[in-house]
């Protein structure tokens, strides 16, 4: 199979749309998957605690 | 600082200086004749600094064990200085070279002094200066907040942030002397470049290093943000500046890539810099600062890691929206023009995110210009990224392209967006790093607020009205099929806006100044503490720091 223009153009024209539509598919499902709710809100309300501004030791 | 290194980042630091006064030597010996010697010597100069003040520390006692229950955040000190102070400069030079543009006549005959010349050291003054001081200063301090741990040492930062300085200082003074590759904002010759390269594969592993050390399980999303900004940007700058010197003595390189191959890889880096230096990194900045200056948690998380994907994947097939109209073939134009509409979605789920994250808090937004900043800026980053996506259909870059509109664009972006964000967080910043229960000057914050919202609004409507008028007049036809005006009669249009626009640059310069006033102020005079609430200073006041110095 020689690399050539057609084949690249035929390559991005179909692999583009159903890689990045897999990865929207990904992407959603880990975002709203249940368990992850969790450290997600934990992960937002850390921002703003008033903590002692220390690293963990 | 160097007393806050070990004894062995001691000898790494005097092995780094070694090194580099080597290749300066080289670089002055092998370039005599030529740009590049000058910069051989600039770089074995700052490395001769650097081993002076190593030999100046030479015998001070190790750091105690105690530093590693602290953050570690002097580089952070110097890089809101820097950014302060690249801010300024650029700034200025971008009113100068908007006065050149009314006033043409304003400029000294020495070449150095030419609109061509000028006008790289704003944008790079602006945007790697300014911008990217603000990115390493905030993200080694976000990383460390949001990870719960100290940075891995305490030389990398110091390499990073005087590294990337150095690379802005060869980036200005060699557009002054007339060494640029002559590609948009990546002007910088191939020396340069390789220097970028590897202070930025350090900055990275800054990140990955703190990152395996975490002591949260989850990795906040403005930590994924600033890695995309590093990570992508160091990609971009890689691809885009492939090149052969002339030789190993000469400034001059040759790109690896020609004709619309090259024009494509420019504006795939180009847009890409918008991107990922200008949104992505400075997204990092909101979602860490804005949440922690109201007080209140992020308005959805999840949003923000579907728009983080979003962004991440999708604007970077939207580079060649930047040659509609060009030799390049016609499907990638519309590819471009396809990806740059649907980041609408994206770009606006993360400024709504930001102002449904302060509706309920709208009396601090009201009561706190600082709070006030990060407002505006999310608003200017919806209208902006609405306005880009408009602007790359090709009906409408028909329009716009080549236009002041595009300028006028721009600046809605960094101005509105970039400058804001970044002011805003430098100033919730500056006293929560240097332990001081307000800032300087309440009013002066005020003050900078409306300059630069003000500013900003002369200058975006100017071009508007610019932009719009020259477009037209340029495809105006008369009845015998001839354009209308000739190009002379577009530039006498245009006048009366370059002048607005000097005026609306001079504005935001005003504010700049200010600020770096007040920040400079803000560190030097121990102010008393019942200025202002003092509830988001993370620890108790101390006394005996009141008055340390930045890089103590």
């Amino acid at each position: 199979m020689t690399i050539d223009h057609e084949m690249l153009t035929g390559f991005s024209k179909s692999f583009g749309l159903f890689y990045l539509i897999a990865m929207s598919i990904g992407v959603l499902v880990y975002a709203y998957w249940p368990s992850n709710k969790e450290q997600f809100a934990q992960a937002a309300a850390a921002v703003v605690s008033d903590e002692e501004d220390r690293p963990c030791q | 600082m160097i007393s806050q290194l070990t004894g062995t980042e001691r000898i790494v630091a005097a092995f780094t200086f070694l090194i580099l006064i080597c290749f300066g030597v080289a670089m002055a010996a092998a370039g005599r004749g030529d740009l590049i010697g000058t910069h051989g010597w600039i770089i074995a100069l700052s490395a001769v600094a650097g081993v002076i003040a190593l030999l100046r520390a030479y015998g001070a006692p190790e750091p105690s064990p105690a530093r590693l229950s602290e953050y570690y955040d002097d580089p952070s000190k110097v890089g809101i200085v820097l950014t302060l102070i690249w801010g300024v400069v650029g700034m200025l030079v971008g009113v100068w070279v908007a006065a050149l543009l009314a006033w043409p006549e304003l400029t000294v005959d020495a070449e150095w002094a030419s609109f061509g010349r000028l006008r790289p050291v704003h944008t790079s003054g602006v945007i790697f200066g300014f911008g990217g001081n603000a990115l390493i200063a905030t993200s080694l301090h976000v990383l460390q907040r949001t990870t719960r741990a100290r940075l891995p040492d305490q030389f990398s930062p110091w390499f990073v942030l005087f590294g990337y300085n150095l690379f802005c200082v060869l980036a200005a003074s060699g557009y002054l002397m007339g060494v640029s590759q002559s590609k948009e904002y990546a002007e910088p010759e191939w020396y340069a470049d390789i220097w970028l390269v590897i202070v930025w594969v350090v900055y990275f592993s800054i990140y990955i290093r703190t990152l395996m050390r975490r002591k949260e399980p989850h990795i906040y999303v403005a930590n994924w943000y600033y890695m995309a900004f590093i990570l992508v940007v160091a990609l971009l700058h890689i691809v885009n500046n492939l090149a052969v010197p002339v030789s190993l003595g000469h400034a001059k390189s040759y790109s690896l890539f020609s004709g619309v191959q090259d024009a494509m890889t420019q504006w795939w880096y180009g847009h890409n810099a918008v991107a990922f230096f200008l949104t992505a990194g400075f997204l990092g900045m909101m979602y860490y600062y804005l949440p922690k200056r109201a007080g209140r948690p992020i308005y959805s998380y999840r949003t923000s890691i579907i728009s983080f994907w979003g962004i991440t994947f999708m604007y970077m097939w939207a580079g060649s929206h930047h040659l509609h109209y060009t030799a390049l073939p016609h499907w990638v134009q519309t590819l471009g023009m396809a990806f740059s509409v649907v980041l609408l979605v994206p770009s606006w789920a993360s400024a709504g995110n930001a102002l449904l994250t302060l509706n309920g808090a709208w009396h601090k937004v009201r009561d706190d210009a600082v709070l006030r900043f990060m407002m505006l800026a999310a608003i200017f980053y919806g209208l902006s990224t609405f306005e880009g996506s408009f602007m790359a259909i090709r009906a409408v870059n028909s329009l716009s392209h080549y236009t002041d509109w595009t300028v006028g664009h721009v600046h809605a972006g960094a101005l509105g967006w970039v400058a804001m964000i970044t002011y805003g967080s430098l100033y919730a910043l500056t006293p929560w790093l240097w332990k001081r229960p307000a800032l300087y000057s309440p009013k002066l914050v005020e003050w900078h607020f409306w300059l630069a919202l003000s500013g900003t609004v002369v200058y975006v409507f100017a071009m508007w009205n610019s932009g719009v008028i020259q477009g037209l007049m340029w495809r105006t036809y008369n009845d015998s099929g001839t354009l209308n005006y000739s190009f002379v009669d577009s530039l006498v249009a245009m006048h009366p806006y370059y002048i607005a626009r000097a005026f609306g640059g001079l504005l935001f310069l005003a504010g700049a100044v200010l600020a770096l006033y007040n920040i400079w102020m803000t560190i030097r005079i121990p102010v008393p503490v019942a200025a202002e609430s003092a509830s988001d200073i993370p620890m108790a006041l101390q006394p005996a720091t009141l008055t340390a110095q930045a890089g103590e």
